[in-house]
This record gives C-alpha cells, structure tokens and sequence, in this order.
C-alpha cells in the first residue's frame, strides 16, 4: 500500500480494500517506528488523526470522496492549524497552538485529506539542510549522517521514507525543490499568487509560496489541484479561473509525447559550480528529454549570478519585519526572567531566536536603515528585475528552461553549518525562480554514490500544468522516482 | 529687540468613519470592552495578512477631491517598524514615499479675510493599539494593560506646509479641517474620543530671515484650547530661549493641560529609524479616474460654494452664510426649511435656524439631527410670519408648541388654538371703538402728548385678542382714530 500511487490509493479507500483509518493507522504506526532515527515530525497526534480518517471514512461510505479523501498528508510545521502546536521549528513557537486554519490546511481538510503530523523544518524556514531547526536535525533516509536538505526537510524525509504518502512544503528560495532533490521526491513551487499564504508563517512574504512534495509528478498534480485557488484573504492571491493541473498528464501518451518542446539550457547552470557527478545525471536526463522528443536551445540568464547576492537582501529585510511580531507580549516564548520592557523583549528575542534567525534579522534590519536602503534593499529590487526580465526574454525562445535542482547531492550534517555562505550556496540554482515569481519543479534523476540527484525544470507563469506533465513523461520513461531509499520496512 | 516670526505646520490624524479596520474585518465602533474588537489580524497571529478596505480608500480620495489636491493613481502600503506593546506587529502599515493624496489647499479664515493653507500629501495607515498603565483594577496593579481595540483604525493622516503664522492661524487652520472632514462625511471629528487629533510643528525665527529655525513637535493637541495654549507657550519659551543666547534643539514635546506648559519627550538624537519598505503583503493602490469620478459625483457641495450660492441666491450676509455652513446638518436643516418656506423667507429662515432654534437645541443640549421641530414644520410655520397669518410672537407659541409635539405642523396648531392673526379693518374698528370708550383717562393723556400712553393701548388691543390682532393694522387704526 506504501508504494501506491495517490490515484491507487485513492481507487483503494473507494473500493473498501483498505479504510482511511487503517491507511492512517499504517503510517502512524511507520512513524513511530521510524521518526527517532529521522526526527522528520515535530508533532504526531494519533487521536486526532484517526478522528479526521473516521469522518474520511464515513464520507467515503456515503460515496462523497474526492482524490485525497481519506489519504493521510504531513503538513510542514509552518502552516497554522487549529487546535495543532504550530513550531515553525523554533523555540519561539515551541508553545503555539494555532486558533485557526491556514487556507492550506483549510483546503486539504475540505477535501477530506487525513492530517497526519507536523513536519519538521529549519527555524523560520531559514536554511537549506534543516540544522537549523530547535527540534534538531533531519536525518536523511538516503543516508542518515547526511541532511534532507531544507527548509522542508522533515516534509521531504517523512515522504521519502514512507512516513507520509505526501506532503506539503513551502520554497522561498528553493525550500521544496532542494529538499526533493536531496531525498529522491519530486517538488514543486508553483507560480507566486497561486496558493494561498494565508496561515503560512511568513519568513519573505514577495518570495514565501507553498507547494507539494510527492513520489511523482502525477502525486503532485493532485496535491496542487487541492493547494491551489483565490484567497481574498491574501491580497497577492491570484484571481484565476480554477484549472486541473493533472489534465495534460491524463491525456493520452503517444512514442513521442514531447515532440516540439523547446527545452532551453542556460549556460550560466552549465559552467562550472555544480558537481561533476550531479551534472552527469542531468547531462543524461537531458538526453532522455531528448529520446521523448524534445529539442534543446542554448540559452543566457546574464543576472542570474546576481540572484543569491539579492535574495539575501531582500529576505533578510522582509524577515526582519515579518518577525517583529514575535515579541513575547502576545504569545509564543516569553523569556522568565526581564527588568522591564525592553529587556523583556530583548531576552525573549534572544532567547526564542536560533543563531540564524539572528544574523537574517540583523541583515535584514542593516539593509533597511536610513543610508542603506538605496544601496542593498533598492538595488536588490532592480536585479530581481532583471532577472525576471532575463527569464522573459529566455521563455521566446524556449519553453521550459532545465538544468540541476541543487549544486551537489547530500553534504553532510554539520558539513556547512558553520559556513553560511557556502550554505546559501545551495540554493543558486532555485532563488532566481523565486525572485522572477515563476513555477519550478524538481524530479529525480538518478543516483551518484547512493545518494540522489535533482533534475529542475522551470516554466513560465502559469504553466504548472504543462511542468507537471514535462515531469511526468520523463517518469513514464525511467524509474528513478521510484527507487526507495533501504531500511525503513 | 528682535522681531519674531513663528512658522506652524500641521498634522492631523483623522479617523476615518468606516465600519470595519482598515485592513482586518473587525468593527470600529468606538467603547466596547478591552480586546473584544481585534480579531486574528489584529492581534497579529502568525500567518495572517492585511487585506485593504476599499471604504478607507474612499474617504482618501473624498478628501483630497474636497481639497482639490492630486489624487495618485498608484500609491504604496509601507511597513513603518518600530516595537512596542501597542502595535501587534511590529511594524505600523502606513504610506511613506507615495501617499494617495498630494498637495491641496484649504482656504482659512482670518480676522475678516482668509488665507490659503497649502497641503503637503495625506496618506493612509492603521492606527495602534492603546496601553494602560492605570484604572486597571487590582487584580493588575503594578502591570500595564493592552487593548486592541483600536488597532488598525484606519487614519487619514494630513500634513500641511509650514504655512501658519500664530496660533490664531493654527487654530484657524484645525478648525476649518475638522468642519471639513466632518462636512464630506469621512470623520466624525470627535476629539475626546480621538477622531481628530493634532501635532503642531512650531519654530521661530527673525522676520526677514529666509530659512526657518529649528522645529519642535508638540504631539496629541486633542482640543483647539490646548493648542493655542500650547502654541503659545511654545512659541514664548522658544523666543525666550533664543534672546537669552540659547538654542533650540529639535525634539518632540507634550502639552501639559495642567501646567500650560510644554515639556520634551524625546531629542532628536532618540529618533527612530523606521527602516520603511513597500509592505509585500499588500499590493500598490491603483486608482483609475473612473473611479475618482464616480467619488467625486457624491461629494457634497463643499462648504465655499455653498457659503457663495447662499449669499447669491437667498442674499444671506457673508455672516449668515459661515454661521449656518458650520457643518453639513446645519446648512442642510436651513436649505429643506427654505424649501418649504419659500424663497422670499430665507431671511427669516436665517435668522430662526440660528437663533431660536439653535438657542433651543443648546438649551437642551441636543444635536440638529435631534431637533424635535423638522426643517418642514419651521419652514411651514416661517412661511405663515411671511403671509402674515401670524406675528413673530405667536410664531414662537407655535414653534413652542411644534417642540413639544403638540401637532403636526404649524398650521394645525394655528387652526386649533385660532392663532390667525385679526387683520381685518371691519373687527379691528369694533374692538378699538370699545377699548377707547373704555379707557377715556388714556385717550386723554396721549391728546396731552404722552405717547406712552398710545403704546398702552395698543397693548391692550393686543391683550384683547391674546395677541393675536396684527400689531402694525392696529397701530395704524387707532392714530387714525385719535387723529
């Protein structure tokens, strides 16, 4: 049953082989087999979740079912959820429970998904390996010395061990992609505007958008026809008639489903900075793109370098403000011990706060004073423009550009987390994405030293339809998607 | 001794009457317990967002069409942050380099003349929070108290250029600015409750010289009083200061009622940086013309063109005409009892709207929507003065009558107490052969010259018919008679 598809799963609870409780019993039970050696859930709470699969089931026997209706889905712990401990990984949260609903979590619920825990992350949302986190590391299943990637990593590490059939995600500057990358899934960020932010703790609101992370694309497709939609609770929520994102997958194959696409390789992602091993795979990956008919153009993002400089100012300056709330007065960690006002601040700031929330704040915090902003915060702006107008003129002629998720496969814990640098660096191929506002998805492609390689496929706005299939025609033709990693029966 | 010139600007924080938050759905009414009014965007809960309420837009661009200012079609939402209790999220969601309204002028009166204040920009935020440090009970002593209520009350916050030149002028400037807010229905002006609230931006300097000195703020001026004391005795410390050799440092002072003194709350040295940016959870504010048009075709008629067409079409004083547009319902009562009363009687109308009827509302202390007497019952009944059915003194027994609802109109109150007045020469003769057949001794002191007597008897004409003969038809009878 673990290794059923979201569709077989979904005919599976439809045909009464197995209930949603029994379904949702099974992962509980794989959970707290598995979780201690992986840390990917900071909360697990059996009662309530059997409770969601008893309501699941009784939809199911009234024949009310949808696709994810009964199917249980780790929700990354930084979607508010009512009644649930909402972390966001940090000590700051650590006491948080959620009077509401994120329009994510809303939205699963409505369509009857199982909510099966909390999953783990970096602080905030801040990081690539999910060392970041006050709950500890991830360990990743392919390798546990090594990390998930982050910021989803527990999202990430919970799906790839079969601790969730799915789950969801959000990628600010490549938090899904990376991840997926690192744990064999395939990810997606969709379009910014296309799923709701509203309940989603916000680390950089222009960049922060959530997306799913599954077995396959076909997964995907799924989980985002259930993600996406207007919110006009969220002002930057895109008002769009509402599509079914599995609809090109579900049309009918032929030898060469591909024919005519226009896959552009920049050279930027083709120069050096990734590893040779890494860029083997995408190298073959590429080749088989071609065997399913599509064609290859060369391509230039000349700002592209420029992308990571920016994103660290611009994250870094909304982060500053969008965890100014997180101040002790109204919930959340409040330190025991103050003088007055503004030590109490001080302290539970310093206290609730990890070391990298701290130097993004600072950053944030120097770009924006009085003297700077022209030269950080503005200037940042006008290369995220030009990055999106690099990616405009790059869609003429292409129409999916491809290249790696991730510069190398799975470093090590504690590899990187004393150079943050070279941790931001994880990301150079995945924040111009963010910057630019565009859908990408990031799929397996095979292994290098046991350990799995990411292929990234970026797309236009509004082309996540098209990305999703792209994705999965190339699932149809391989089985790298399917390989598991050992040890977790 | 050195000539001083002092220079004020002002800014104003208007509360915009809307019913909801400017960018949460939570009611704005004002009184309601502690925190009962904030809802999860209020409070600032992880995850939430702002949504714009486009009813605060409207009043903006109300605004700044009132005084024709630009009205900018894409204005931004800028996160303004500082930290403390009052403001759940760190940061106050204001305009900053792009506000929604630019520029304006509002023409102030002063002595007999008026002066143009230019405007610099108006721009909309959210409001904070209150904290209370005192009246919390026991149960909270030695703690401060948090209510937001308040907090994200959409303000309209409105700076003019350093353009007044007393307080007078100040005052002068607040006052025309609340009537106006007031007027186009976006404030209720309510200074206790903080709906209007003003900072005075004060500095001196010689006259002559050509840039101006260095400026204090005197923060929170809740009533005109308090302002002009407040100007006044910030502007004598500054002039003090400066002829004893000082110099003035830039800070920001409070008014102290009780000592009419203003003291310093913080120097410049202290001043925050706000680190403003483009909020990113809102996007710009695009206004199209369209839409400014189809504010612009509600707009009342505003408070000047109403005073001109007063005086031009009813030929009201320049007096009559700023009296009665003192507010909208003012000249609005005025403007439906015309209506009824006809055009001829505006004079009239005039002169009850803002004597009797306004003596009888403050006597009683009710507001002109409160009147018991509608515009129509006293246009009906000035409409009766002016056809001479009744005098001007039965008119105010009737008016009185009307007050205290005993009929409808003016006219059922007439006919049922028979207050007609006596016009007729026929009845009048008969009644003023009796009354000096009567009263010989009179007759015969007004022939020796004592015209008191003469106005004796016309009281008692006036007696005679409770008031009710026409004084004038009566005066004009008996000299005949006695002539």
């Amino acid at each position: 049953m673990i290794e059923h598809s979201l569709q077989a799963m979904a005919a599976a609870l439809a045909n009464k082989e197995i209930s949603s409780v029994e379904l949702t019993q099974l992962y509980l039970e794989r959970i707290a087999r598995h979780n201690s050696q992986l840390n990917a859930y900071i909360t697990v709470d059996p009662a309530r979740s059997l409770a969601q699969a008893d309501a699941a089931d009784a939809r199911l026997a009234r024949g009310e079912g949808g696709p994810l209706t009964g199917i249980p889905i780790a929700h990354k712990d930084i979607f508010c959820a009512s009644g649930w401990l909402t972390t966001c990984g940090s000590k700051m949260l650590s006491n948080f429970v959620s009077p509401y609903d994120a329009a994510v979590i809303a939205r699963f619920h409505a369509a009857g998904a199982v909510m099966l825990g909390k999953t783990n992350m970096d602080e905030f949302a801040m990081g690539s390996s999910n060392e970041t986190s006050f709950y500890g590391p991830v360990h990743n299943p392919w390798d546990d010395s090594r990390v998930p990637g982050g910021s989803s990593g527990g999202s990430a590490a919970s799906v790839a061990a079969r601790l969730a059939p799915a789950a969801t995600g959000t990628d600010t500057g490549g938090s899904i992609r990376q991840p997926a990358a690192l744990c064999n899934l395939t990810g997606m960020k969709p379009t910014y505007g296309v799923i709701s932010r509203y309940g989603m703790i916000a680390f950089a609101s222009s960049l922060d958008q959530a997306g799913p992370l599954g077995r396959s694309a076909a997964d995907c497709a799924i989980l985002l026809n259930a993600m996406a939609g207007f919110d006009e609770r969220d002002s930057t929520s895109l008002d769009r008639p509402a599509e079914d994102f599995s609809r090109e997958i579900n049309a009918t194959s032929t030898a060469k489903p591909l024919a005519g696409l226009k896959i552009g390789l920049p050279e930027e992602f083709f120069a050096g900075g990734c590893s040779p091993e890494v860029m083997q795979l995408v190298e073959a990956a590429i080749g088989e793109y071609r065997q399913l008919g599509a064609e290859t153009v060369s391509i230039r993002l000349p700002s592209m370098g420029l992308s990571v400089a920016a994103y660290y100012v611009i994250a870094p300056a909304e982060a500053s403000s969008n965890l100014a709330r997180f101040d002790g007065v109204r919930y959340g960690y409040r330190a025991p011990d103050y003088q007055d006002l503004n030590d109490m601040y001080c302290k539970s700031r310093a206290q609730g706060f990890g070391d990298e929330v701290k130097r993004r704040i600072l950053i944030g915090t120097y770009v924006l004073s009085h003297g700077y902003y022209d030269a950080y915060y503005l200037q940042a702006q006008r290369i995220r423009r030009l990055i999106a107008n690099d990616f405009a003129s790059a869609f003429q002629k292409c129409d999916v550009i491809i290249g790696p998720t991730s510069p190398s496969t799975a470093f090590q814990l504690g590899e990187k987390a004393a150079d943050p640098v070279q941790m931001y660096l994880s990301d150079i191929y995945t924040i111009a994405v963010n910057l630019a506002g565009l859908p990408g998805i990031s799929i397996p492609c095979g292994f290098a030293g046991g350990l799995p390689a990411g292929l990234q496929l970026i797309g236009d706005y509004f082309t996540e339809a098209r990305l999703l299939n792209i994705a999965h025609r190339y699932q149809q033709a391989n089985a790298w998607h399917l390989q598991r990693p050992g040890g977790f029966d | 001794m050195k000539q001083w010139e002092v220079v004020i600007g002002i800014e104003t924080h208007a509360q915009l009457s809307t019913q909801a938050k400017i960018f949460s759905g939570s009611s704005t009414a004002f009184g309601a317990a502690p925190n009962v009014q904030a809802n999860a965007v209020d409070i600032a809960l992880p995850g939430v967002l702002p949504v714009l309420n486009r009813g605060a837009v409207i009043c903006a661009i109300r605004f700044g069409l009132a005084v024709d200012a630009k009205i900018a079609p894409r204005s931004v939402f800028a996160r303004k942050n500082y930290f403390y209790p009052d403001l759940p999220k760190g940061y106050q969601i204001s305009q900053y380099e792009l506000p929604v309204v630019l520029g304006g002028k509002l023409a102030i009166p002063v002595g007999e003349s008026e002066k143009v204040v230019s405007l610099t920009r108006a721009h909309l935020e959210e409001d904070a929070g209150k904290s209370l440090h005192e009246g919390l009970g026991q149960h909270f002593r030695g703690r401060s108290g948090i209510d937001l209520n308040r907090a994200g009350t959409p303000l309209l916050e409105i700076v003019s250029e350093p353009d007044m030149r007393s307080s007078a002028e100040a005052v002068a400037y607040a006052r025309t600015l609340h009537a106006l807010v007031r007027w186009i229905g976006i404030c209720d002006g309510n200074m206790q409750e903080g709906s209007f609230r003003c900072d005075a931006n004060v500095s001196v300097r010689p006259v002559g010289q050509p840039h101006f000195g260095t400026r204090r703020e005197i923060k929170n001026l809740n009533s005109f009083r308090f302002m002009q004391q407040a100007i006044d005795y910030e502007v004598q410390w500054q002039i003090a200061t400066l002829e004893d050799g000082g110099s003035i440092e830039q800070a920001t002072v409070l008014f102290d009622p009780e000592s009419g003194e203003t003291r310093a709350m913080r120097s410049k040295e202290d001043a925050h940086d706000y680190r403003y940016f483009p909020d990113p959870d809102l996007l710009p504010l695009l206004i199209d013309q369209q839409w400014i048009e189809q504010i612009r075709s509600q707009l009342p008629e505003l408070p000047t063109a109403k005073r001109e067409r007063l005086i031009a079409d009813y030929g009201l004083s320049a007096y009559d005409a700023k009296v009665l547009t003192s507010s909208l319902e003012l000249v609005g009562y005025y403007e439906a009892a015309v209506a009824t009363a006809g055009k001829a009687n505006a004079k009239t109308c005039a002169n009850w709207v803002m004597v009797d009827l306004t003596a009888r509302l403050n006597k009683e202390d009710r507001e002109i929507s409160e009147s018991p007497v509608s515009a129509e019952q006293l246009g009906g009944l000035l409409a009766r003065i002016g056809d001479g059915t009744i005098s001007t003194n039965i008119a105010r027994k009737v008016f009185d009558a009307l007050w205290s609802g005993e009929g409808s109109s003016a006219d059922e109150i007439i006919a049922r107490q028979d207050l007609q007045q006596i016009s007729d020469s026929g009845s009048l003769e008969t009644l003023l052969d009796e009354l000096l057949a009567a009263n010989p001794a009179m007759v015969a002191e007004f022939r020796a010259g004592k015209e008191k007597a003469f106005n004796a008897l016309v009281g008692q004409a006036m007696k005679a018919t409770r008031g009710k003969a026409n004084p004038q038809r009566v005066s004009d009878l008996l000299r005949k008679k006695l002539g």
